[in-house]
C-alpha cells in the first residue's frame, strides 16, 4: 500500500535538467564569435589568451606597400575545444584590413553582407526538407574594439556599429587598455556608453540576475555591467610578477600587467561574460531576436506585390516544393534596387507623356498662328 | 660648432655662428665650396680655398662668437614647430613636457571640445625663457587629422599652410625696403605622431610622408609608447624603418645634407633610433624622493626623463639641446629656396615691374611641392639608395 502512494507523490521532472545536459554534451556546442576593429588594437592576442590556444599561428601580417590597396576580406577560423567532457566548437570570424586605408567609406558593407548571408543559409536549410542536421554558421556575437587613444568613438566605429547593431550581439571592448592610467579609462568608457547612447546603437544588454540570487552574485553581476565597455590587455606570455606563482601578463621596465587581475584590466570579467555565463544566452538572443527579426523582414518584402510576381515565376526552377517561395530570396539591397529602378522608369514615362502633351500644344499653337 | 651628442648633457649653447636671418649666408665665413647654400653662389665662381696660416700669437679672433652671443641673445630666438597625428595620440601633451610648460590643456576624453569634422590648424605662440635666453616659440596643432572616414587628401590643409608661411617669408623678402627683421613664421620642424600598433607604417601615414618630407623636416615618433614592450618597440621602429626606405621618404635628420664626417657619425646614431617611442605627461609624481614627470598606472609608474623606460629624452635633445638650429638652417637653406626657386620660376616671363621681381600671384592651391631636392654642392657621400 504505502509503496503505490509513493509511487503517485514522485513523478520524476526533477530529472529533466540532468537529461537535457546530458543531450547537449554529447551534441556539442557551437558558437560563431566576430572580432572586429583597427589593426593593431590587440585583436589576435585576446583572442587567443581567451581560449588559450594559438589561432593565428600561420598569420601573415602584410607589410606596408601590401596595404596600401588592401580591401576588407573576411576570413574564417575554426578550432575544437574541450573542456571538462565538454566539446566546444569555436569559429572565429576575423575581418582584416578594416579601417585600414585611406578612405573607409563603406568598407563595412561586406561585414553586413557576410552576416545576412549566414542568416539567408539559416533560412533556407530551417524551411527545406531535410532539417536533421542544421549547420548554425550564424554570427552570434560580434568583440567591437574600440581604441584606447582616441577620445571615444571614432566617425568609422559609428557607422559600423550602426550597420550592424540590428543584426548581430554587439560587445564593445577597449583594446591595450594598459596604454590608460585609471582615470583615463573611466573617462572613456563614460564617453563610450554616452556616445553609445546618443547615436542609439543597442549593443548586446546582459540580461539581470533573478532577484532569488545571492547578494553576492548580484554586486557582481552589476559591477560587471558597469565595466561595459570592458577594457582588456591581452597575453600569452607567462611571466613572474613578484608574486609566486606565474602568471599571464606583459612586462614593462616600469612594472608588470597581470591579464587576469581585476584590478589591472577586466579581462576577467570578459571571459566570464563571454564563456561562463552568457554564451547560452547570446546564441538564444541570436536565434529568438536577431534571426527572427531578418526573417520576418525578408518574409514580409517577399509578401509585397513586384516581388511575389517574380518569387512565383521562378518557384517553377526550385527542385524542393515548398510553400513559401525562398529562391528570390533577394537581400534587401537588391530589393531596393529593383524598386528604384521601377520608379525612374515610371517617372521617365511620366516625363515623355508630358513632352509630348507640350509637343503637341506648341503645335497647335504654332498651326492658330499660321491660321491668323 | 655641433657638439657631442649625449641625453644626458647639460645644455649646451643653442648658437651656431650661421644667423638664419642673414641676408647672404655666404657673406660670412670663408667660402666654402662644400657649403650648403644654393642660389646666389651658384652665379659666381667660388672663390679658391684660403689656406691656413700659421699664427704667432694670440689675437683675440675667438671674442667674434662672444660678439655673436651677445648680439643674439639680444634679438632672441624663433622656433616654429607643427605636430600632426591622429586625436588622442598625446600630442597636446608632448608639446607640453618638451618646453615644460602648459602650452595647451591636455584634456581627458569626453572634457575636450567636440573633434572638429574637418581638419583645422591651431597656432600658439609663447615666449619662454632660460638663463636669460628668450626663445618665441610657436606650436602648431592640427585636430582633426586622420579621424574621418575618408581620409583622402587630409594633408591639404598642412601643406597650404607650410607653403602659405613660405609665401608670406618670400614676399617679405622681395620688397624694396626690407625689414631689417623678417618675422619667420616659417615650420622650422614637423613632429609626426604614429600610433603604436606594433604593426607597420598605415597608408595615411606613408602618404602624408611622402608629401610633407619634400616640404618641411619631418621626425617621426612612436606615440604613446607605454603599450608596447622594449622588444615590441624595436621590432617596430625596425619595420617602420624598413617602410621608410621602400618608399624613399626622408626624415630629419636628412643623409644628404651630413656636412662632415663627424656630423655624419652623429647624425647616423640619431637615425638609427628613428623614430623614438616616445611617451608624454604633464603630471608630476614622486618616485624615490625625486619628483619627476610621469603617468601613474596601477602597475608601476612611467618616468617620462628614464631612458630605461620611454626615449623622450632622445627627441626632446634632437629638439632642443642639439638640432634645433639646425633644422632652423635646414629649413631656411633648403626648403625655403626650393620654394623660392619654384615661385620665381613661374613668374620669369613677367617683365620688371616696380618692385624688384613681380611675382606672379600666389597659386590658390598652395598644395604643390617644388619637388625634389636641387641638390647643388658636391655629395661626398652617395646614398645607397636613390630615389
Amino acid at each position: 500500500m504505502g509503496k503505490v502512494s509513493e509511487d503517485k507523490e514522485y513523478v520524476g521532472f526533477a530529472a529533466l535538467p540532468n537529461q537535457l545536459h546530458r543531450k547537449s554534451v554529447k551534441k556539442g556546442f557551437d558558437f560563431t564569435l566576430m572580432v572586429a576593429g583597427e589593426s593593431g588594437l590587440g585583436k589576435s592576442t585576446l583572442i587567443n589568451s581567451l581560449f588559450l590556444t594559438n589561432l593565428y599561428e600561420d598569420r601573415q601580417l602584410p607589410e606596408a606597400s601590401a596595404r596600401l590597396t588592401q580591401t576588407l576580406t573576411i576570413e574564417r577560423r575554426g578550432v575544437e575545444i574541450e573542456e571538462g567532457g565538454i566539446k566546444v566548437k569555436l569559429t572565429l570570424v576575423d575581418t582584416p584590413g578594416f579601417g585600414d586605408s585611406l578612405d573607409c567609406s563603406d568598407c563595412w558593407l561586406p561585414v553586413v553582407h557576410f552576416i545576412e548571408e549566414q542568416f539567408e543559409q539559416y533560412l533556407r536549410d530551417e524551411s527545406g526538407l531535410n532539417r536533421k542536421n542544421i549547420q548554425d554558421s550564424r554570427v552570434h556575437c560580434c568583440l567591437y574594439f574600440i581604441s584606447p587613444f582616441g577620445r571615444g568613438l571614432r566617425p568609422l566605429d559609428v557607422a559600423f556599429l550602426r550597420a550592424v547593431h540590428q543584426k548581430v550581439n554587439i560587445i564593445p571592448v577597449i583594446g591595450k587598455a594598459d596604454a590608460l592610467m585609471p582615470n583615463e579609462t573611466q573617462a572613456l568608457k563614460q564617453k563610450i556608453r554616452d556616445q553609445l547612447k546618443e547615436e542609439e546603437i543597442n549593443i548586446y544588454q546582459f540580461p539581470d540576475c533573478d532577484s532569488d540570487e545571492d547578494e553576492d552574485f548580484k554586486r557582481q553581476d552589476a559591477e560587471m555591467k558597469e565595466s561595459i565597455p570592458f577594457a582588456v590587455v591581452g597575453s600569452c606570455e607567462v611571466v613572474r610578477a613578484g608574486g609566486i606563482r606565474p602568471v599571464r601578463g606583459r612586462r614593462y621596465s616600469w612594472g608588470t600587467v597581470e591579464v587576469e587581475n581585476p584590478h589591472h584590466c577586466d579581462f576577467l570579467n570578459l571571459r566570464r561574460m563571454l564563456v561562463q555565463t552568457h554564451l547560452q544566452d547570446l546564441k538564444e538572443v541570436t536565434h529568438d531576436l536577431l534571426y527572427e527579426g531578418y526573417r520576418a523582414r525578408c518574409l514580409q518584402s517577399l509578401a509585397r506585390p513586384g516581388a511575389r510576381d517574380r518569387a512565383s515565376r521562378s518557384k517553377l526552377s526550385r527542385q524542393s516544393a515548398t510553400e513559401i517561395p525562398l529562391p528570390m530570396l533577394p537581400l534587401a539591397e537588391t530589393e531596393k534596387l529593383i524598386r528604384e529602378k521601377d520608379e525612374e522608369l515610371r517617372r521617365m514615362q511620366e516625363m515623355l507623356e508630358k513632352m509630348q502633351a507640350q509637343m503637341q500644344q506648341s503645335q497647335a499653337q504654332g498651326e492658330q498662328s499660321d491660321a491668323l | 660648432m655641433r657638439t657631442q651628442w649625449s641625453p644626458s648633457a647639460a645644455p649646451v649653447t643653442p648658437l651656431s655662428p650661421l644667423h638664419p636671418d642673414d641676408r647672404h649666408p655666404c657673406a660670412l665665413g670663408p667660402m666654402d665650396p662644400l657649403r650648403r647654400s644654393p642660389s646666389p653662389c651658384t652665379s659666381r665662381p667660388p672663390s679658391p680655398r684660403t689656406p691656413p696660416c700659421e699664427m704667432l700669437g694670440h689675437v683675440g679672433i675667438e671674442a667674434v662668437l662672444e660678439q655673436l652671443k651677445i648680439k643674439a641673445m639680444k634679438m632672441g630666438f624663433e622656433f616654429n614647430i607643427m605636430v600632426v597625428g591622429q586625436s588622442g595620440l598625446g600630442k597636446s601633451t608632448m608639446v607640453n613636457t618638451l618646453f615644460k610648460s602648459k602650452m595647451w590643456k591636455s584634456t581627458l576624453p569626453g572634457l575636450g571640445v567636440p573633434m572638429p569634422q574637418t581638419l583645422q590648424l591651431q597656432s600658439v605662440t609663447h615666449i619662454i625663457e632660460e638663463n636669460s635666453v628668450k626663445l618665441k616659440l610657436t606650436v602648431t596643432d592640427t585636430p582633426g587629422f586622420g579621424d574621418q572616414i575618408n581620409n583622402d587628401k587630409c594633408w591639404d590643409p598642412i601643406l597650404g599652410y607650410i607653403n602659405g608661411q613660405y609665401e608670406r617669408y618670400l614676399q617679405e623678402e622681395i620688397l624694396i625696403t626690407r625689414q631689417r627683421h623678417i618675422p619667420d613664421t616659417r615650420v622650422h620642424c614637423c613632429v609626426y605622431f604614429v600610433p603604436p600598433t606594433g604593426h607597420c607604417l598605415r597608408p595615411l601615414d606613408i602618404e602624408f610622408l611622402q608629401r610633407l618630407c619634400r616640404t618641411v623636416n619631418v621626425v617621426p615618433v612612436i606615440a604613446r609608447a607605454d603599450s608596447l614592450t622594449i622588444e615590441e618597440r624595436e621590432a617596430f621602429r625596425r619595420r617602420i624603418q624598413h617602410d621608410l626606405r621602400a618608399h624613399c621618404i626622408e626624415v630629419y635628420p636628412q643623409k644628404c645634407f651630413d656636412e662632415d664626417i663627424s656630423d655624419r657619425i652623429l647624425n647616423s646614431k640619431i637615425r638609427d633610433r628613428i623614430p623614438f617611442a616616445v611617451v608624454g605627461a604633464d603630471q608630476e609624481h614622486l618616485v624615490n624622493g625625486r619628483c619627476v614627470l610621469g603617468r601613474k598606472t596601477k602597475w608601476g609608474i612611467i618616468e617620462v626623463e628614464n631612458m630605461a623606460h620611454c626615449e623622450f629624452p632622445l627627441l626632446r635633445d634632437l629638439l632642443i639641446r642639439s638640432h634645433l638650429q639646425d633644422l632652423k638652417d635646414i629649413t631656411h637653406n633648403v626648403h625655403y629656396e626650393n620654394y623660392r626657386v619654384f615661385r620665381l620660376n613661374q613668374s620669369h616671363a613677367l617683365p620688371r615691374g616696380p618692385g624688384w621681381v613681380n611675382l606672379a600671384p600666389a597659386p590658390a592651391d598652395l598644395t604643390a611641392t617644388p619637388g625634389p631636392w636641387k641638390v647643388r654642392w658636391q655629395a661626398h657621400d652617395s646614398s645607397d639608395e636613390e630615389c
